[in-house]
């Protein structure tokens, strides 16, 4: 089992989530984050005074998904959420030692 | 002059002013919030740019006496315009009140464009309508123009103001296309208490612009008062019900939008009607706006605020229950439908297909000529990334040193 984060565009979330749901992936955490990489941010312009906004708005996807399929899913969000733009985002993979369903209490594999 | 009629005049010209602030709330709650500052500057800028306009040229084109088909420049950069009566109120005061109505008017076409139109390209098409397509109709209608001739009634606005803003708003989404991800489950409002907070000092505005168009503090301004308070009331009630047994649920989105279909409705009949008729009228025209809304989800075209239903609709059939039950025996002016003048019916479709067929038009060349010197739509990348950093610089919800973005003095 991995954990697959992908911090995107706020506007690709709706592309990734089908793009997941395509391969049969329907859960997900979904959170408003802010960040950068290398995108540099904007100017913001508030009563003449100018600031630099360096931490730009994005939404962060996290989904659980079976080691047989991580490459494939892994592909599935880099297109989906691909502009070719700098800010388009980075997918980073974690190992999941252990999963529980809460409801039943039952471990999952 | 009678200081009870200025009095009165100057509190009902605030209050439309506020109208277009509250249209701000009302359609900046229905966006997503990356558009939620582009959203209520579309309102906002009206107050500038077409104030300015009315000042200059506006007023004079609709409200002085030149020919059938629009004024002259006698009162151009309010030459003329002074502190003597109009009626019996001050003629500035009258310049002011009207300036108020056109304001809205132009504003309330951003409902059908917001989310992908370029800012520069709104503010150049607003500013340019108010004079080529509002001015003219305002003439016909109020200024002694052919419409006024044939004894159209519009106390208030419901075709000068409403179908000829929800004409324009259909051609501008028609011009302008969908946005990007048209039609998507995610394109939902941000804010719906900013709708209803929109709604509800739509509402309080609303008393101003029905009740200031009697011009005098007197019983006809009292009527529409009453009207203006009862036909958004039972609009209110139809379209509850009609929510509950389309979706089983009484939508608070559905309510705001209800308030302001009644509203619209009233606005041609407002002085016209009985209190007893204007709840009549209020609670039929909940099925027209509805089911145009309800249509209007499953085609392509992206009016995004529902422009066209709440205003185009709900505006000419609130204009034709006019010629339904308006009565002489209120204000001796004329008679409608139910009260033995069939032909009353007849004279408000004209008018109702004459401000269509000119605002289309006129609305649809406009945008062309601006399409041809500045694009109309933002950037498809401006688009996603959202109008308020992309147009304006700013965001809406920034939270300075909290959670998220640290702004540093650069």
């Amino acid at each position: 089992m991995k954990s697959i984060k992908s911090i995107v565009r706020p506007n690709k979330v709706d592309d990734v989530k089908d793009a997941l749901a395509k391969l049969n992936i329907s859960g997900m955490t979904v959170t408003e984050v802010r960040g950068h990489g290398k995108q540099k941010g904007h100017t913001a312009i508030y009563r003449g005074k100018e600031y630099n906004v360096s931490l730009l708005p994005k939404m962060e996807i996290e989904s659980v998904v079976p080691d047989t399929i991580v490459d494939e899913a892994i592909k599935a969000i880099v297109q989906a959420a691909r502009t070719g733009e700098i800010g388009d985002g980075r997918v980073f993979v974690f190992p999941v030692l252990e999963s529980y369903r809460i409801r039943t209490g039952e471990k999952e594999s | 002059m009678n200081q009870a009629d200025t009095a009165w005049m100057l509190i009902a010209t605030a209050l439309v002013l506020l109208m277009t602030p509250a249209l701000a709330f009302f359609y900046g709650g229905l966006v997503r919030s990356k558009n939620a500052l582009n959203t209520m500057m579309m309102s906002y800028i009206s107050l500038g740019f077409v104030g300015v306009l009315w000042a200059l040229l506006g007023y004079s084109l609709a409200f002085t006496e030149g020919n059938n088909w629009i004024g002259s420049l006698a009162n151009a950069w309010l030459n003329g315009v002074g502190l003597e009566p109009k009626g019996t109120i001050p003629h500035v005061l009258f310049m002011a009140f009207q300036a108020t109505f056109c304001i809205i008017t132009a504003a309330l076409i951003s409902g059908a464009i917001v989310e992908r139109m370029r800012f520069s390209a709104y503010v150049t098409f607003i500013s340019l309508w108010s004079l080529a397509v509002y001015a003219p109709i305002a003439h016909w209608v109020w200024g002694g123009g052919w419409l006024a001739d044939m004894g159209a009634l519009d106390f208030a606005g419901g075709t000068v103001v409403h179908v000829n803003a929800g004409v324009a708003a259909l051609v501008a989404a028609f011009v302008l296309g969908k946005r990007q991800e048209y039609p998507s489950s995610s394109l939902l409002p941000h804010n719906v208490p900013f709708v209803l907070l929109g709604a509800g000092l739509l509402w309080f505005g609303w008393f101003g612009f029905n009740a200031g168009s009697a011009l005098a503090a007197n019983g006809i301004a009292g009527l529409a008062f009453v009207t203006t308070m009862l036909a958004p009331a039972a609009t209110l009630v139809v379209w509850s019900f009609l929510d509950l047994f389309r979706s089983g649920k009484p939508t608070a989105v559905g309510a705001a939008t209800a308030i302001v279909v009644g509203l619209v409705a009233i606005t041609p009949a407002a002085g016209f009607v009985s209190p007893m008729s204007a709840i009549i009228l209020g609670g039929l025209a909940a099925f027209p706006s509805y089911i145009a809304m309800q249509i209007r989800a499953k085609t392509s075209l992206d009016d995004s605020l529902d422009v066209v239903a709440a205003h185009g609709v709900g505006g000419a059939t609130g204009a034709l229950l006019t010629g339904v039950f308006a009565e002489k025996s209120l204000n001796g002016i004329a008679d409608g439908l139910l009260f033995g003048n069939p032909g009353q019916l007849a004279t408000q479709a004209i008018a109702v297909a004459a401000a269509i067929v000119y605002s289309g038009v006129v609305s649809f060349i406009l945008l062309k000529l601006i399409g041809a010197v500045i694009p109309l739509r933002a950037s498809e990348s401006d688009e996603g990334a959202g109008l308020d950093i992309t147009q304006h610089g700013e965001e809406a919800y920034l939270h300075v040193g909290s959670t998220s973005s640290r702004a540093e003095v650069m």
